[in-house]
């Protein structure tokens, strides 16, 4: 298996295979993630209904996916998402309990609380880029690199993916971090035109970008 | 541990067994219990009101705090009655020492891992009145999670699936895959999800809350009715410690997606449809050999219906076919552990279980719904999940 592609965001920055694409000079998330959404030049207003940690997600996978044509070089269940991160929804689940907290003053809404699961960022993903293969959130402590290599290759040896999209997306109030890869078996990742980028998926190299954003 | 050795190792594939159980819901506080409650055709749904939750009644599946109090006094002791543990560690707890008693599995030891699934778990901790009993990092699913393998002592850093109400389903899978490819011996997959009025008020803003207890698959179903429980099953390599006279194997299981919607299921079941299909591959058997399926069957019109529509395209639609829902509620990150627990004793005692709440058929592609209990042979099982985000499950076990 070879890492074809990864993207890191630790705002300032946006990397894309260790290259700054995006640089912004604040680095208020919100603030950050609709000015990288402008400049990237990305048309999705489904965009703008999204939570932060959905934003985040789908922004990476944006930069991460961009010209890798992975829908037409793998069958749709063929492309697995598995995500980490160690807040899960909260900042969500935050807003919704806000919502509830005043029986007087009691407004839930549907279009909050979708997002107070954390997988729903997979599912944004899945629905942008139309992948519908292995899918899961795990939810760690610290940034863990090794029990996420491990989960993603015992899936790629035991044949349920030939791609996969794994990495740590974190986004809690003002902590926001991505590292996001793109992991492919050789054989049909060796199709692409720049092989230099790429490099063996093994222990070492995942947690190098791994822990690169952290 | 090289590549090579390692691929050598997973060549010998190593089986799954499912070996000591445990479920708590309304029903009871074991599996014997909540079997016990179903075969009788009690639903642990019930009218009430709570202010906890909401200000008005609510139809939902509760554990009684008295009985929960009780348990805890009995068996985790009086000092961590009411201080130490949250409402839903101390249930977790329970499940997971009773599903340790009387076997040989120590939790303790660095082969054995503990695998979590949950939506919301300490979610409660939220509000107000209740965040300063806790110290404030316990709303984490990882400190959750902390404190419980810490009180069973084990040395490994735990698991933790959140993926809606399909974490069940995936907990078993990853739990499965850890065992197979040989970096643990044994698995104590646990999941739980308590009510809070966090998610009460989320699915009542969704209009998903039907107001009795829900009847799945049903022609005059009104939508889903929300339960609390946990569920524990140990998962082993070892056939010995395998229960029963009749081992039940773990056999596949794969996970989808819809690429459809965030909120809905898709309207023609080809998520669902496909898992199904991957997880029958991985687990080579076919249409023709599944005895049984524990639907997800959550009640709500959509999912009924796409879910009406996968196994029909599936090729499944004449097997025998329930939905546990209407005895003990959607019980969310629970749900798929629950399920496949309760599945795991069809196949060992040969029963079907009827599905509650079910008359007249209300889907568009007619499903074999089970309406009284059964004996018959049951030796393979599908147990299929969907949940927001588009995630869809599906697990085969067997005998």
């Amino acid at each position: 298996m070879l890492i074809t592609q990864y993207c890191l965001i630790k705002p300032p920055e946006i990397r894309l295979n260790g290259s700054v694409i995006f640089d912004h000079p604040t680095s208020e998330p919100p603030e950050f993630l609709k000015s990288a959404y402008r400049n990237l030049k990305i048309n999705y207003p489904k965009f703008f209904k999204m939570d932060a940690l959905c934003k985040l997600a789908f922004l990476s996978a944006e930069v991460l996916l961009k010209n890798q044509e992975i829908t037409h070089r793998y069958d749709a269940q063929e492309i697995g998402i598995i995500l980490q991160n160690s807040s899960s929804s909260l900042e969500t689940d935050e807003k919704h309990q806000e919502s509830i907290n005043d029986r007087q003053n009691y407004f839930p809404s549907p279009s909050v609380f979708v997002y107070t699961l954390p997988n729903v960022m997979v599912g944004e993903i899945a629905i942008k880029h139309r992948i519908k293969g292995e899918n899961a959130v795990l939810i760690c402590k610290m940034p863990d690199a090794r029990q996420l290599y491990e989960y993603v290759y015992d899936h790629f040896l035991q044949n349920r993916f030939k791609c996969c999209i794994t990495g740590r997306v974190e986004s809690y109030h003002n902590k926001t971090s991505v590292s996001l890869m793109l992991v492919e078996k050789e054989e049909t990742a060796t199709s692409l035109v720049k092989p230099k980028k790429m490099c063996i998926f093994d222990l070492s190299n995942f947690e190098r970008i791994f822990n690169k954003a952290i | 541990m090289s590549i090579c050795n390692f691929t050598a190792s997973f060549k010998d594939m190593r089986r799954v067994y499912f070996g000591a159980d445990n479920v708590i819901t309304s029903l009871g506080f074991t599996t014997a219990e909540n079997a016990e409650q179903v075969l009788k055709g009690r639903t642990g749904i019930a009218l009430t009101t709570d202010e906890r939750l909401c200000p008005g009644p609510l139809a939902f599946s509760g554990i009684k705090d008295d009985l929960l109090d009780e348990k805890v006094r009995e068996f985790i002791g009086k000092s961590h009655c009411t201080s130490s543990f949250t409402r839903l560690e101390k249930i977790f707890i329970l499940s997971i020492l009773n599903a340790l008693t009387g076997n040989p599995i120590d939790p303790a030891n660095p082969r054995t891992i503990f695998i979590f699934s949950t939506t919301k778990g300490n979610i409660d901790l939220l509000e107000i009145y209740r965040r300063k009993f806790f110290e404030p990092d316990r709303v984490h699913l990882w400190r959750m999670a902390e404190v419980i393998t810490q009180f069973f002592g084990s040395p490994n850093k735990p698991f933790i699936i959140s993926n809606a109400c399909i974490s069940g389903s995936v907990a078993i899978m990853a739990a499965s895959r850890l065992i197979t490819s040989g970096r643990y011996d044994q698995a104590i997959v646990t999941g739980g999800d308590i009510l809070s009025e966090f998610i009460v008020s989320g699915f009542q803003s969704f209009q998903a809350l039907s107001p009795v207890a829900c009847s799945p698959f049903d022609a005059h179903r009104t939508g889903l009715s929300l339960g609390e429980g946990c569920g524990t099953v140990i998962l082993t390599a070892d056939a010995n410690i395998a229960v029963h006279h009749r081992a039940v194997e773990y056999l596949g299981g794969a996970t989808t997606n819809d690429a459809n919607h965030i909120s809905g299921p898709s309207r023609d079941g080809e998520g669902l449809t496909l898992a199904i299909s991957a997880a029958m591959k991985e687990a080579g058997v076919s249409s023709e050999e599944i005895d049984f399926i524990s639907a997800h069957g959550t009640a709500t019109p959509f999912n009924d219906e796409m879910e009406s529509l996968a196994l029909d395209r599936a090729g499944l639609s004449p097997v025998p076919v329930n939905s546990f829902k209407g005895y003990i509620g959607h019980t969310l990150g629970a749900a798929g552990i629950i399920e496949t627990i309760l599945s795991a004793f069809s196949i060992r005692n040969n029963i079907l279980f009827k599905s509650a709440g079910y008359t007249k058929n209300g889907v568009s592609r007619p499903l074999n719904i089970i309406t009284d209990n059964r004996y018959q042979p049951v030796r393979r099982v599908l147990k299929t999940a969907s949940g927001f985000g588009g995630c869809n499950a599906a697990i085969v076990i067997g005998n």
